[in-house]
């Protein structure tokens, strides 16, 4: 210190080099970083766009529809049909309400424009896919996070609690609450569904809690006077993002797959409502005569579950850099060459 | 001995390079060198200079994103570009490896005589009767107590030198020529790192193979090369016989290197600072810290009734081998461990029993600073706001006051202002580790209790970071518990040492009187282990080590 206080022109030399390294040095947030990873993933970006787009595509085709309280509010969409219109059944050569130009998915049995239909069916799905994602993500995280860092009696209480609800089969839950709920409409079935499907996320949030409590930034917080409050949610929290969202994105293709299937059996969205599951189980005796009943819904539900699971692929990789991808022929041979200065030569 | 000088290995004009992003960024530029037979070749460099890279890329052993070039030949045959088949029959056979970390190079679901076993059946036709009988042979050979039994063990059964010793024994297992040890001592105390370099002094004389060391540790270098090479960002900076690096290092680089290294017995004087009725900063008291038994593990206790004082403005070096409980120490004297009996006081406050919010009170006047700089810092954080996090938390200062303390305080720890908005990952290690101490002196504390803060950091680096950490001792007057392994850095920095063994104090007093003239018998073996940065008085105390045993 004493050598730099009688040559200040060394101290300005120093932090001149020094930010000058500060420039070469500064990175990106690891925000970005994850950002960068996520759109080098090809099919998860094309996925994320194939789903905006159906989103879109279906609630302004179908407009919008919330009978929840007293006065139901409804938005007409695009489509002039909606699903309770029964338009004079189009005959074609060999059978009826097949793809007309008029009806692009053809009609059903009672002349009903399937096109309306199965719109009005993704809509459902796509809402019950976001309510029990956020539901469940939610519960999942906090029981996760609360057992995860507390452990002891607390850890032991919410975890057996956890074992219990795993072990009741998902479709026996599904069946109770559709059978209660069902006919209330697709929100309140949702919800429902979304206290119940918390149990494999907290068991992850839990285990990364774990490791992560034991980090020592945990530690120098702890330290410094942070309440466990702020240990959970400013510190330990962020680091474990990466895990909740990944599972959550791979969980809502799973809810997709319950109400759908919910809706088969019968214990789902009741009619008059549809859901792509129910119009399924509705014209399954059709598959032979007129097969565009079975095709479309089943399109439409492969189609959202495998974007969202590209998504939530895409997310993994981008948040696990240990994962490399496999680097092709063609970029090893573009790659250029990149010397850096030759310390012996100074 | 006219086979001695056989060359073994020969590697000329050798090229590795790594894929990143389009971009091939070098490992390793335009290396060459020769090893002969009975002959052992030091690659010295520190992390990130491309030494372990070029070992691994030898016989191909690098991910898929590397590439080399130039020429290597193992007795004459080209290793580079040669089928995949022909690899795998030098590999092991004629090229042995050892690695840094036993416990990960061995597999744990399998004995380890079944691993040496695996080896030599993979390279000859033998009976396994018969290869049991050469993998106990060669257990003795590395002098693993007790061969017959300990083939059966599996890696867990085994202490980490025990590990190292079965580790070599799977390499010999073939009679390679070339053995290529990558750090083999970092992950190992002194004491047993002594051990193994003599074991491999014995092997390389008896089995007159070539043996090519990687590591960043110029004592282990000392004690063991015939030839340095010296590496800097993948380029060879300088080549030379042991005497003529460590003695006449021509390059500039090299002769920073060998100054920034520690050496025992050559720091400063440092004399007490104690007054004799001023009051103590940390004061433990027959301290008993205990885990407490988890299911099967029975309980464990870390620290047997320990005693140790620290007055005002003290550096006191608490040295000890791992598991000695010195971490546990340092942790409970902060509040972060419970005491299972005794006494912790910090400026004569009791920390043992006392309620979260006495603590949180007594903890402003500690800091700490963590071993690992990687794990240390919230990855999510921006560094200003973990610097700042005990100033707002204290409600000392918040908003544009609270920037500017920052500010202040990264300029106390030599980094550029800016640097408060940017996130961990973006700083090199010895960066992070001043942003540790910015953040444990953020509220001017009385006692800095440092945990092995410099054992992840380049001897070069650490130069650095002890020298900032006295001038800020000596600017701030702190008091300092100082934990560490390595005696050369304490010896820098103590007034006082204290070892410890097996969670006891073995031995404490004046820095001069423990490093010169130590008392008790474990510290003496302490000391005589530890290697000496200069091949002739590492001879030296290498044949009075013997001779005395």
């Amino acid at each position: 210190m004493s050598e730099n206080n009688q040559n200040p022109n060394a101290v300005d030399a120093a932090d001149e080099e020094r930010d000058l390294i500060a420039k070469e040095t500064v990175g990106l947030s690891q925000g970005q970083l994850i950002r960068k990873r996520f759109l080098n993933h090809k099919p998860a970006v094309f996925s994320l766009f194939f789903l905006i787009f159906v989103t879109l595509f279906v609630y302004s085709a179908s407009g919008i529809h919330l009978n929840w309280g007293a006065t139901p509010i409804t938005v007409q969409g695009w489509w002039p049909y909606t699903i309770t219109d029964i338009p004079e059944t189009v005959f074609c050569d060999t059978s009826v309400g097949c793809p007309t130009w008029q009806h692009p998915f053809g009609q059903d049995p009672l002349g009903r424009d399937y096109f309306a239909l199965v719109m009005r069916g993704a809509e459902q799905s796509i809402v019950v896919m976001l309510i029990i994602g956020f539901f469940g993500g939610f519960i999942g995280t906090v029981v996760g996070a609360i057992s995860g860092y507390f452990r002891g009696w607390v850890d032991a209480v919410l975890m057996r609690f956890t074992d219990f609800i795993i072990t009741i089969p998902a479709i026996i839950i599904g069946a109770v609450i559709g059978f209660r709920v069902g006919n209330l409409g697709v929100v309140p079935l949702a919800i429902y569904l979304g206290l119940f499907s918390w149990t494999g996320l907290s068991r992850l949030v839990r285990g990364e809690f774990l490791s992560l409590r034991e980090r020592e930034f945990v530690d120098a917080a702890r330290v410094a006077g942070a309440s466990n409050r702020r240990i959970i949610f400013k510190h330990i929290l962020p680091n474990a993002m990466g895990v909740i969202i990944v599972s959550v994105t791979l969980m809502l293709s799973g809810a997709i797959l319950l109400e759908t299937g919910l809706s088969y059996i019968g214990f789902g969205v009741q009619a008059p409502d549809v859901s792509l599951g129910s119009l399924i189980s509705d014209y399954q005796d059709s598959f032979t005569v007129s097969p565009w009943l079975f095709y479309w819904p089943g399109v439409l539900i492969i189609l959202i579950a495998l974007s969202v699971n590209f998504i939530g692929d895409g997310l993994r990789d981008a948040f696990d850099p240990r994962q490399r991808r496999q680097i092709s022929r063609k970029e090893l041979l573009k790659a250029t060459f990149k010397k850096p200065a030759d310390p012996t030569q100074n | 001995m006219t086979s001695a000088r056989e060359a073994i290995l020969e590697v000329e004009n050798y090229s590795v390079e790594f894929w990143v992003d389009g971009v091939w960024y070098p490992a390793a530029i335009d290396m060459n060198f020769t090893v002969n037979a009975g002959q052992v070749l030091a690659i010295v460099g520190e992390s990130g200079s491309g030494k372990s890279s070029s070992s691994m890329g030898l016989m191909s052993l690098l991910a898929t994103n590397a590439r080399t070039s130039g020429s290597v030949r193992v007795k004459g045959i080209e290793m580079l570009g040669t089928s995949k088949a022909n690899l795998r029959k030098y590999r092991g056979k004629e090229v042995a490896y050892i690695f840094q970390e036993p416990m990960t190079a061995l597999n744990p679901v399998y004995t380890i005589g079944f691993q040496i076993i695996e080896t030599i059946r993979n390279h000859f036709n033998v009976g396994p009767t018969e290869a049991r009988q050469r993998a106990i042979e060669l257990l003795t050979l590395v002098e693993l107590p007790d061969p017959e039994t300990s083939v059966d063990k599996f890696p867990h059964q085994l202490s980490g030198g025990q590990r190292q010793r079965a580790m070599i024994a799977q390499a010999l297992a073939c009679d390679p020529s070339l053995l290529i040890a990558d750090e083999p001592t970092t992950a190992l105390d002194v004491t047993v790192q002594a051990e193994i370099i003599e074991l491999m002094r014995n092997l390389k004389d008896k089995l007159n193979s070539a043996v090519l060391l990687i590591t960043h540790d110029m004592g282990v270098v000392a004690d063991l090369a015939d030839d340095i090479l010296v590496m800097k960002d993948g380029f060879t900076v300088e080549t030379g016989t042991a005497d003529q690096i460590f003695n006449r290092p021509q390059h500039p680089y090299t002769q920073q290197l060998l100054a920034a290294v520690p050496k025992l017995g050559f720091a400063q004087a440092r004399p007490s600072v104690h007054l004799d009725n001023a009051q103590p900063v940390l004061e433990l008291q027959n301290l008993v810290i205990e885990y407490p038994k988890r299911g099967r593990i029975p309980a464990f206790t870390a620290v047997k009734d320990l005693s140790l004082t620290i007055f005002p403005g003290e550096i006191v070096g608490l040295v000890g081998e791992s598991g000695s409980g010195k971490t546990t120490v340092g942790r409970a004297a902060i509040g972060l461990l419970p005491v299972k009996s005794g006494s912790i006081k910090i400026n004569g406050q009791e920390i043992a029993g006392a309620t979260q919010k006495e603590l949180s009170g007594i903890r402003r006047a500690t800091g700490i600073v963590f071993q690992d700089p990687a794990s240390s810092l919230n990855p999510r954080l921006p560094i200003g706001e973990s610097i700042g996090e005990p100033i707002l938390l204290a409600g000392l200062a918040k908003g544009e006051e609270l920037q500017r303390k920052v500010e202040d305080l990264l300029e106390q720890v030599e980094l550029p202002r800016a640097y408060r908005n940017r996130y961990p990952h973006e700083l090199s290690g010895g960066q992070r580790q001043r942003v540790g101490i910015a953040r444990a002196l953020a509220l001017t504390p009385d006692l800095l209790i440092a945990d092995e803060p410099t054992s992840a950091l380049d001897v070069s680096v650490q130069a650095r970071f002890l020298d900032l950490l006295l001038e800020l001792q000596a600017e701030l007057k702190f008091a300092c518990l100082f934990i560490s392994h390595d005696l050369a850095v304490v010896d820098i920095l103590a007034h006082r040492i204290a070892v410890m063994q097996n969670g006891q104090l073995v031995e404490a007093g004046m820095r001069d009187q423990i490093l010169k003239n130590p008392q008790d018998p474990y510290t003496q073996r302490l000391i005589a282990a530890v290697p000496v940065p200069d091949p002739a008085v590492q001879r030296a105390r290498r044949e009075a080590r013997l001779g005395r045993d």
